[in-house]
């Protein structure tokens, strides 16, 4: 299919996200404010109110009750999405395993943002990564474009037949969330169609077929329905693939599990989320200029994540630095870090693996700092000597 | 009833068929007493009926038959709201295994 090009705006992250809702046109929101996340239903509310969707938009006191909302709608059998950021996210905590467990396919913008204490706004990924293991979907996004293409198609994935999961998607708060970027619509009816009509299964509001949603599940079932979960979770990666094999056809970009950048003959690389990768892209370019084979990978799709597809594009490297925007204080290392070595521990010839943790709290990520970390790597990939293999970085002593 | 394996459950643990709790026998343990009617001590005021949190008590044409102890907890709630006949409990609480 000839694909049409779409209307160029210079537009926020947020904005991006909020015009994306308004094209999936959703039947349901269930939101509560919250820094940099805000900006997304506040637009979205405007749209409500100005009669440009149909949604039915449910304004609550706490973000647990618009989880909960979301939960009730989306059991009552509508296409239901919200947003939130940080505590926020905290806040939904036991509803996000309700979500998931009661197969829920409810789409979740998550505005990355550092968790108190201390009290911080900016951009960081702890929020997400506290909530990896959730049983949601999480796809990360790069810029403003990708957090608008990944949330219209987070909606074709939840709601697959074979999937029925809840989907979060994530982009930096306010490094993304409010900087003005360029970016690419597509037009009204190339969303609708893309996403469809909406699918219900087992909905409370077929009066016909009544049905009930939450039952007790003691011992003797309980397994069963988290291997159940845990197998459609295998299943998400192709459906991950086929979505975005669609999503190029209506709009030309392409996307995958993750971006492997300039990493196939690479002997260095990083191994990095979101925005950072755009300032780490450069650099690499300015590496690679040099003569030295460097390369990066930006996974996409981090829940579930894809650990062989992951570890089969890294295994022929010599040494890889995996950068965390969130520690796990778990006395081990970052939560990126941890997946990574996992996905090359069947190999038995893999890179060496360093750890470095940036940009805590919206601490500025410069491409000073990729350059450092590449010239170790260098280093690292000569001697075969890892120094140290967790470290902060531009932190001062 | 034979269990049925992970492939078979239905997502997200929705139950799609009305009633189905009959199938859970909520007295399969039950605690240290179990309820005895005393038929000739019985006014049919359906009392133990419409207390049991559960469906132990048979009803038939309007009148108490006798327990279900599939679906009894020994809770005692029958028991206690029994009204009797002139002061004699139609339902007495027993020890199990008695």
């Amino acid at each position: 299919m000839a694909r049409k090009s779409g209307r160029i705006a210079a537009v926020t992250g947020n904005e991006a996200v909020a015009e994306a809702l308004r094209q999936v046109n959703p039947d349901v929101s269930s939101a509560y404010p919250i820094t940099p996340a805000t900006d997304i239903m506040q637009r979205f509310t405007s749209f409500v109110s100005n009669g440009k969707v149909k949604t039915e938009m449910i304004l609550v006191e706490s973000e647990h009750s618009a989880m909960s909302g979301c939960i009730g709608a989306s059991a009552a059998g509508g296409r239901v999405m919200t947003a939130t950021s940080s505590q926020g996210l905290a806040l939904m905590w036991e509803e996000l395993f309700i979500a998931s467990g009661n197969r829920l396919p409810i789409v979740m913008s998550l505005v990355n943002r550092a968790l108190s204490a201390p009290l911080n706004i900016h951009g960081d990924h702890s929020d997400g990564m506290g909530a990896r293991d959730c049983g949601w979907i999480q796809l990360w996004s790069e810029n403003a474009q990708e957090a608008y293409d990944n949330t219209i198609q987070a909606f074709r994935i939840a709601e697959h037949m074979d999937i029925r999961l809840p989907v979060m998607v994530c982009m930096d708060g306010f490094i993304i969330s409010h900087s003005i970027e360029r970016i690419e619509y597509m037009e009204d009816d190339a969303v609708s169609k893309f996403v469809g009509e909406y699918k219900q299964l087992n909905p409370l509001l077929d009066l016909g077929h009544p049905v009930s949603y939450g039952p007790l599940i003691l011992p003797d079932y309980y397994m069963e329905y988290r291997k159940a979960h845990d197998d459609v979770m295998s299943k998400v990666p192709g459906i991950v693939l086929n979505t975005a094999n669609d999503f190029e056809k209506i709009s030309g970009r392409k996307y995958g599990l993750f971006e492997a950048y300039r990493l196939d003959d690479a002997e260095i690389g990083l191994v990095i989320l979101n925005s950072a990768a755009g300032t780490s892209k450069d650099v690499i370019d300015s590496f690679r200029e040099k003569g030295i084979k460097a390369g990066l990978l930006k996974p996409r799709l981090f829940r579930p994540f894809p650990y062989e597809e992951i570890g089969n594009a890294l295994k022929n490297l010599k040494a890889v630095c995996v950068l965390d925007r969130a520690d796990a204080f778990g006395g081990s290392y970052g939560p990126l870090f941890i997946d990574i070595a996992s996905s090359l521990y069947p190999y038995k010839d893999k890179p060496l693996l360093v750890n470095k943790i940036y940009g805590l709290g919206g601490r500025d990520y410069m491409p000073s700092h990729a350059e450092l970390v590449l010239n170790e790597l260098v280093e690292v990939a000569k001697t075969g000597k890892v120094k140290m293999i967790k470290e902060y970085i531009a932190v001062r002593e | 009833m034979k269990l049925k394996g992970w492939k078979d459950v239905n997502p997200g643990a929705v139950c799609t068929e009305a009633g189905s709790a009959l199938q859970f026998k909520t007295g399969s343990w039950r605690a240290a007493y179990r309820p005895r009617w005393i038929e000739e001590n019985c006014i049919q005021c359906l009392f133990c009926w419409a207390y049991c949190p559960d469906m132990a008590v048979n009803v038939k044409d309007g009148k108490m038959t006798g327990f279900n102890y599939d679906y009894c907890k020994g809770c005692g709630i029958c028991a206690l709201e029994c009204p009797g006949k002139k002061g004699n409990k139609a339902i007495v609480m027993e020890e199990e295994g008695k």
